[in-house]
């Protein structure tokens, strides 16, 4: 795999057995034993995730959160320092250039994790926007994302866990809040996030500093079930949670209301790059709609199958995976608006073969991190 | 690297399934690599017995978590037939993939046929160069 980019914890993933894959241009872990065992560790004890991969784009100066107002589809003039919000990164005609979480880092500065794939992509993207605007004489960015670490400890036990190597302080962190903490004498951001469905946190640390974090979180954690885990099952885990991704859920051509994701873009006082896109194309009808489904007859749905209904065809899968909570096989696509009502019966193309399906209301897998995060997000 | 486990008394394939002789018919199955590599079996869409299969032809697939793969045919022959364990059990594959974790059984129609597989040596050495060269750019 020459030409693929190494996060800091390449030697230790190594070492630890994983299966090394690419993903977005990054040689990275997508599992250590078995994607199962992962998925169940993360959901009745913890796992620890290797996401360096994703980036850091931090926005400061006189300009910069009246720039991020107008760039994402989130609130962020109201956003407190010391909390995060998810929200799109949008372009003019209302597609989305990148799903990212944005946190007040000062009250004139905010950084956007963003994914790995479009790291370079958002950086253009904003300095574009930012030249072309009024925010860029007072605006500073700067990509930190090289020189960051970022781990996720995910699962029931992943405060008991965080606890024993962090500051006390971190197990006051409310759902979607961060804070700066000492985490196994590194000083690190600490974030109550994740994208797995399960409570957890998500901690950036000094790119140099990623494996001494990362080998006491997994010593320390080891007997309460601490783990490490990879993107298999953190691909698991965010179907589970119908949590979108980005290039399957999301792409420069969707809306992100098309996509169910409405409770995080500014409806009423808009004032966002795509905004008045967006809401034409609400008020026009979207063609299609992100809907969850199961499947009913065995196998495996996955991106790129076609769905239909009466041997017409209706859009196509986005994701799908057998979901390791469920015991069965669920999947995400679009489909047009009368078919998208849950109980719908449709027909998944696999291969030779016509799996029979049905709408469903998402989150397939319903968690205490999510109950949270949905309460915190109004 | 991993370690593997090839019995001896199989012969193998270059698509990582294994054939054992068992009087006038074969078992298949895929190999300890082959299983490794996919990781958890979640499901197997398999030809019904009385199918005929023809060597090195796709006749169904095996899914895990991650990926969907085609299984090939190891040689020509009717399919016998083939183990409802996994239907209800489908991580038998990675469980036990040389015993519990059989595919198919089939009537062999040209027993020729096996001098174009491996021996247990020889499918090691081909499993350990493809290992090597995925581990090719390590400094």
């Amino acid at each position: 795999m020459g030409d693929l980019q190494r996060t800091p914890l390449y030697e230790a993933h190594r070492r630890l057995g994983a299966r090394l894959v690419e993903f977005a241009g990054w040689e990275m872990p997508v599992q250590y034993t078995s994607i199962l065992d992962e998925h169940a560790a993360v959901r009745h004890r913890a796992g620890l995730f290797d996401v360096s991969h994703m980036g850091q784009i931090h926005l400061s100066g006189p300009g910069a959160v009246a720039a991020a107002e107008r760039l994402l589809s989130c609130p962020v003039a109201s956003l407190r320092e010391g909390r995060v919000r998810y929200g799109l990164l949008c372009n003019e005609k209302g597609g989305v250039v990148d799903d990212v979480t944005v946190y007040r880092t000062a009250a004139d500065a905010v950084m956007l994790c963003v994914n790995a794939a479009n790291v370079d992509k958002d950086r253009r993207w904003i300095e574009r926007q930012l030249a072309e605007g009024p925010d860029a004489a007072g605006t500073r960015i700067d990509d930190r994302s090289q020189e960051t670490g970022l781990l996720a400890l995910q699962g029931q036990v992943a405060a008991d866990a965080l606890g024993r190597v962090a500051e006390a302080g971190v197990r006051r962190l409310r759902r979607f809040a961060f804070g700066v903490f000492r985490v196994a004498d590194v000083e690190a951001l600490v974030s109550n996030t994740g994208y797995t469905g399960s409570p957890g946190y998500e901690i950036y640390v000094p790119a140099g500093e990623t494996e001494r974090v990362w080998n006491e979180l997994l010593a320390r954690g080891a007997d309460l079930g601490v783990v490490p885990a990879g993107l298999g099952a953190r691909d698991t885990l965010r179907l589970e949670a119908a949590l979108p991704l980005y290039g399957h859920e999301l792409d420069d051509d969707t809306s992100p209301l098309a996509a169910g994701l409405d409770r995080f873009v500014k409806r009423e006082t808009g004032g966002f790059i795509g905004a008045e896109a967006i809401e034409a194309a609400a008020a026009a009808g979207h063609a299609q709609v992100l809907v969850g489904f199961e499947l009913e007859d065995r196998g495996v749905a996955r991106a790129g199958h076609t769905i239909s209904r009466d041997g017409e065809v209706l859009g196509r899968v986005t994701s799908g995976a057998p979901s390791p909570t469920l015991g069965r096989s669920i999947g995400l696509g679009y489909v047009p608006p009368d078919a998208a009502a849950p109980g719908t019966a449709l027909r998944i193309e696999v291969r030779s073969r016509s799996l029979a399906a049905r709408v469903v209301a998402t989150p397939f897998v319903t968690t205490q991190a999510q109950t949270h995060s949905r309460v915190q997000e109004r | 690297m991993s370690d593997y486990e090839f019995p001896a008394e199989n012969w193998y394939t270059q698509e990582d399934e294994w054939v054992r002789v068992e009087n006038d018919r074969v078992v298949i199955g895929v190999t300890d690599y082959a299983q490794q590599q996919l990781g958890d079996v979640v499901f197997l869409e398999l030809p019904e017995p009385g199918d005929e299969l023809k060597q090195g032809e796709p006749f169904g697939v095996i899914e895990s978590v991650k990926a969907v793969s085609d299984l090939f045919a190891p040689v020509t022959g009717e399919v016998l037939e083939r183990n409802t364990s996994l239907e209800e059990s489908p991580e038998l594959v990675n469980e036990s993939c040389y015993d519990a974790g059989w595919i198919l059984a089939l009537a062999p129609a040209d027993e020729s046929e096996f001098e174009g597989l491996m021996d247990a040596n020889a499918y090691r050495e081909y499993v350990e160069e493809r290992e090597g060269s995925e581990d090719g750019d390590d400094d």
